[in-house]
């Protein structure tokens, strides 16, 4: 890099070629004060607060826009450019409101800041706004009157969020910030993600929710962990008086993953924290079993002690009487990887099974299995920052923009910056088919179908890496063969994706130098799904897009911490860091660490353990954070074994549909009130810091399952999550060198970090797969396990929305979120609506042969002929009480994403 | 409203620059820029829709309502506005009963002000119609413009 030298403020300075003079006063310790510039958009030059003198410039000189030159003679504070400064700010108050006393932002407001810098009070011009403060969306209110329109909202939705909701509008005095036509923001594009927001320099744009409930400076602050999706944004919890005031992002260079950017579940959706629902004491059913009402009005309070002896004693008696395998445990991945260290142990080493699994199995057991085949390995190949420099995105069965709408982000970024070619290949016209190069329609269930058939063209046409398959992988003869018979013609019959376009699609895949595969549920939740997995890794293999930054097979991730959940052993078949249960090595090593014999044999999974409920087999169940009655498919079938059992203990933070299914009912505590750690999506490990103190008698959750285990005779005792941390190192090669200290510093370590050396490893499979050659394996398509008939026409696909997550109790918990989205639909196309006689908004009846549900309907050209959609978040419209329990024959994964259902009028 | 759209669009290029010729068009199409072609403007110029209002609405020739039958511009230029032109708006908006950039409910009048139109020498200064009037005082203003919409009624008839 060149470097020059400028004369600053009378001194001598080096800097690089290329900097402004703005980066170059900041390195320096010159703070140039700035109304308009933030390091995560694009400099513009529109407050002129960052002028600064120049010899020989004919007028001051914006800092933020201008490089230096060498030997440029810069002045940051004379007299001049003070002067000027001060008329700028006097400008600006001239038309601001003087309210600082009551106002929200006071204390975090630039202009505030600046006119206490430069002595501004009052104006010498007078001419005030007179705009009415919209409060009209759920989430934040907008204030024009304190705008001084230096535009970082506009610039925000634009850079950041891509939805360009916002801009100026009119000129001279009347110029102001606007949606088209003036429309409020619910009726425009915006999914208030409030970036705008959180780089707004002035009170023009405040979250609602914080209104009167503290100043800036009486917050404290903690820098923690999201707990919503994957994508693991972090951000700082503003909390007074033990009560969370807001989430603060606008400390960008702490958030790897997000900078300064959130969603709307992460910004405006940790209401569900103080809710007054959340659990405070242990509770245990008061009522004889057969008088049960299922609502909390069947228990009493009782004190911790009483609880978790009940608890110790049921389970010890279910496991004399019956032995372990009649036991089992649900963890979770809302929880840290701590507790589900802790938890995972619980079961083996004090219930001595291994029936312990979590939700991945309903979400992602099949990447865990397929991609564990393909590679050796079960994670998102490559890193969410690797995605703005790729080539080619295939997304599959992801409409990220509602489920990682983080991760959406990058891709928009890679489309808009890099000229990036996305394809999306999905049954519904999803947001990222807008701006995709190619947007491809298949029917649900024909995944394998399409993606031979993106094969059978690559290899036609020539377009496979040869050099990567003979060196890296084994296994390409079979699948040659298997392919050959996936023309795209054959496959247009089976998907009704068009011939040409499947081609075009392959080609651009093939042939592009950085290729990212992205898929999710769409992949996943099938009866084939550990089949549809293998073949995304075919096709990478196949291409070479693999073991390179900015390619790879990324399957994202649903929950804060489903990753960390199957690393650390919360699964039947393998402890932390995928050490198999069945490796009488490792059975060793754990049962010399934990001091007691482990059972050899893998355990029963989510699905199964379910199933052995059902069947009376399995008699005692510990469920920690989990909503199986709202998350499970097949829910009538689900409710009706998990009543069966002798014994359920729930832990949780709230009352669930599950919770008032158990015998007692356990008060756990939220990520805000705990340490720990969340591993997300692209395997990076980052701290969850307690922010506010458990009300209540809520106790750690580590802690409770500790105390159990004390009482079933087996101790466990942490003094801290940390130490729970240090023992997973210790035990867990992936995880070796993973300290607190360690992640504090660097901001996350994506594992494999095996030493307290190494740097982390951000993409895998580099020179060689971590099985060591890959493997291709020849998959042909089968049907999905129901297909539609002329009692049951219509397809069923389930999925999630922008705005609530998962079983809904936490984000409908949330005031804002569940103001604006109160109650679940079904997506029905136009076509169909015709068909049906159905009109937008009517209430209609969906069936399927498992249940019915009566939901209000949405048409949408978002769907496609006879597909229909239900967001599964809702309870009082379960999508689960329709969907097909029957389950991929390798990963016990059950088929959410198909099923046949047939749609009536309600009453008609 | 649509196929009329597509045709205008048809005759422009497809990039930012030419978003301006592509509004005036259309504006000159349907006489002013309805709300229903934002979106079509915006997808064929490769610009958000929020570009596209915001344009639109920097540019005083832009217009979202379709003008009155009787198009009235009052002049605020500097000649006349020293000679009172703030009294001629008041009065003709008051006498219209709308405000600047408004049209009457009847369809009548729209109303306007313009920077200058070069008669200061007559100022202060309104066009009807680009036939100019002036030397106007608030009753001249208001009779001028009883003459337009009697005028436009006898034709009517």
């Amino acid at each position: 890099m060149e470097k020059i030298t400028v004369t600053l403020n009378g001194k001598k300075v080096k800097a690089e070629k290329g900097m402004t003079i703005l980066e170059i006063a900041e390195q320096q310790g010159i703070r140039l004060p700035t109304l308009c510039h933030s390091e995560v958009l694009e400099p513009t030059a529109a407050c002129r607060m960052c002028v600064v003198e120049v010899e020989g410039a004919r007028a001051l000189v914006p800092a933020c826009v201008n490089q230096a030159g060498d030997g440029m003679k810069i002045k940051t504070h004379s007299d001049k450019v003070v002067r000027a400064r001060r008329v700028f700010l006097e400008l600006l108050w001239s038309a601001h409101p003087n309210d600082c006393t009551v106002c929200e932002k006071s204390g975090a407001c630039d202009l505030q800041e600046y006119s206490y810098e430069y002595g501004v009070d009052v104006s010498k011009y007078q001419d005030k706004y007179q705009y009415t403060v919209d409060g009209s969306n759920p989430y934040y209110v907008r204030d024009y009157n304190k705008c001084i329109l230096c535009g970082k909202c506009i610039r925000a939705c634009d850079e950041i969020q891509g939805n360009n909701v916002l801009d100026f509008a009119n000129r001279g005095f009347d110029a102001m910030v606007s949606t088209p036509f003036k429309l409020p923001l619910e009726e425009s594009n915006c999914v208030f993600c409030g970036n705008c927001v959180a780089l707004c320099p002035t009170g023009a744009l405040m979250e609602k929710e914080r209104y009167g409930k503290g100043r800036e400076w009486e917050f404290e602050r903690t820098h923690t962990t999201c707990p919503y999706c994957g994508c693991g944004c972090t951000f700082d919890l503003c909390v007074k008086d033990n009560k969370i005031v807001k989430a603060d992002s606008t400390d960008f260079k702490n958030n790897p993953v997000n900078k300064t950017a959130l969603c709307v579940k992460g910004r405006f959706g940790l209401g569900f924290v103080h809710s007054e629902d959340r659990l405070d004491y242990p509770l245990m059913l008061k009522v004889p079993r057969e008088e049960r009402t299922y609502t909390l009005k069947d228990y009493k309070k009782v004190s911790w002690k009483k609880a978790l002896d009940y608890v110790a004693e049921r389970l010890s008696q279910i496991k004399s009487e019956h032995g372990p395998g009649a036991l089992g445990g649900f963890s979770s991945a809302r929880t840290t990887n701590e507790e589900n260290y802790v938890f995972q142990k619980f079961v083996r080493a004090v219930l001595g099974t291994n029936n312990v699994d979590h939700c991945a199995r309903l979400c992602h057991s099949s990447t865990v299995a397929g991609l564990a085949k393909a590679f050796g390995s079960g994670a998102m190949t490559n890193s969410i920052g690797e995605l703005k420099d790729c080539d080619c995105i295939l997304v599959t069965g992801s409409n990220t923009t509602a489920t990682h709408p983080i991760i959406s982000l990058e891709i928009k970024k890679a489309v808009r910056n890099n000229n990036c070619k996305l394809i999306v290949v999905e049954p519904r016209n999803i947001d990222l088919c807008a701006i995709s190069t190619l947007a491809l329609h298949q029917r649900p269930g024909t995944d394998v179908a399409w993606l031979n058939g993106m094969m059978n063209v690559i290899i036609a046409e020539g377009l496979q890496n040869q050099e990567f398959i003979d060196e890296r992988c084994e296994g390409y003869e079979e699948l040659k063969k298997t392919v050959a018979a996936y023309t795209p013609e054959k496959v247009e019959e089976i998907t009704g994706i068009p011939a040409d376009s499947l081609r075009e699609a392959a080609r651009i895949y093939a042939t592009s130098e950085k290729s990212s595969l992205i898929y999710s549920m769409g992949i996943t939740q099938h009866t084939s799904g550990t089949d549809n997995v293998l073949s995304t890794a075919n096709l990478a293999m196949l291409c070479g897009q693999i073991g390179r930054p900015s390619t790879g097979v990324n399957p994202l991730r649903g929950q804060n911490n489903v990753q960390g959940a199957c690393d650390l052993g919360a699964l039947p078949n393998v402890y932390s860091g995928y050490q198999p249960v069945t490796n009488p090595d490792i059975q060793k090593k754990f049962e010399e660490a934990w001091g007691v014999p482990l059972d050899p044999n893998i355990g029963l999974t989510v699905t199964l353990m379910i199933e052995a409920a059902s069947e009376g087999k399995l008699k005692g169940l510990y469920i920690m954070g989990e909503n199986p009655m709202v998350t499970d498919p097949d829910l009538n079938h689900a409710e009706e074994a998990l009543k069966k059992l002798d014994f359920l203990v729930v832990q949780d933070i709230f009352p669930t549909e599950t919770a008032v299914l158990a015998d007692v009912i356990l008060p756990g505590v939220s990520f805000a009130e705990k340490t720990g750690t969340f591993t997300n999506t692209e395997r990076r490990v980052q701290l969850v810091r307690q922010a506010i103190e458990p009300e209540g008698q809520r106790k750690q959750d580590y802690a409770i399952i500790c105390e159990v285990a004390k009482r079933m005779g087996y101790k466990m005792r942490y003094s801290s999550q940390e130490a729970i941390m240090r023992e997973i190192a210790a035990l867990t090669p992936s995880y070796g060198g993973i300290t607190y200290k360690r992640i504090a510093e660097t901001g996350g370590l994506a594992w494999p970090c095996p030493d307290k050396k190494h740097p982390g490893t951000p993409y895998l499979h580099k020179d060689k797969f971590a099985r060591g050659k890959g493997l291709f394996s020849a998959v042909d398509y089968r049907d999905p396990a129901e297909m539609t008939d002329d009692e049951y026409p219509v397809i069923l696909t389930t999925g999630r929305i922008l705005e609530h997550y998962h079983s809904g109790s936490m984000s409908r918990r949330s005031r804002p979120l569940d103001e604006h989205v109160p109650s679940g639909w079904v997506e029905i196309s136009p076509k169909l609506a015709a068909e049906l006689g159905v009109a937008d908004g009517e209430m209609v009846n969906v069936a399927s042969r498992r249940g019915a549900i009566t939901t209000k309907a949405r048409v949408t050209d978002k769907v496609i002929n006879n597909i229909v959609f239900i967001p599964f978040h809702f309870a009082e419209a379960a999508a689960n009480r329709l969907t097909n329990g029957a389950l991929d024959p390798v990963a016990r994964i059950p088929e959410y994403k198909v099923c046949a259902v047939k749609i009536s009028k309600n009453g008609g | 409203m649509q196929e009329r759209l597509e045709k205008v669009l048809g005759e422009y290029g497809r990039s930012p620059a030419d978003l301006i010729p592509i509004l005036q068009h259309v504006q000159d199409e349907f006489g002013y820029l309805p709300q229903e072609t934002m979106d079509g403007i915006a997808a064929h110029a490769g610009v958000p829709k929020s570009k596209v209002y915001g344009v639109a609405t920097f540019y005083t020739m832009f217009r979202f309502e379709p003008l009155g039958r009787n198009h009235v511009c009052v002049c605020r230029g500097t000649a006349c506005h020293v000679r009172g032109a703030d009294q001629i708006l008041e009065h003709v908006q008051r006498h219209l009963g709308i405000e600047e950039g408004e049209t009457t409910e009847d369809g009548e009048f729209s109303l306007e002000t313009v920077a200058c139109i070069g008669c200061c020498a007559l100022a202060p200064v309104m066009t009807v119609n680009q036939e100019v009037h002036g030397r106007l005082k608030p009753k001249t203003a208001t009779r001028t413009l009883k003459k337009y919409a009697t005028a436009d009624k006898e034709e009517g008839q």
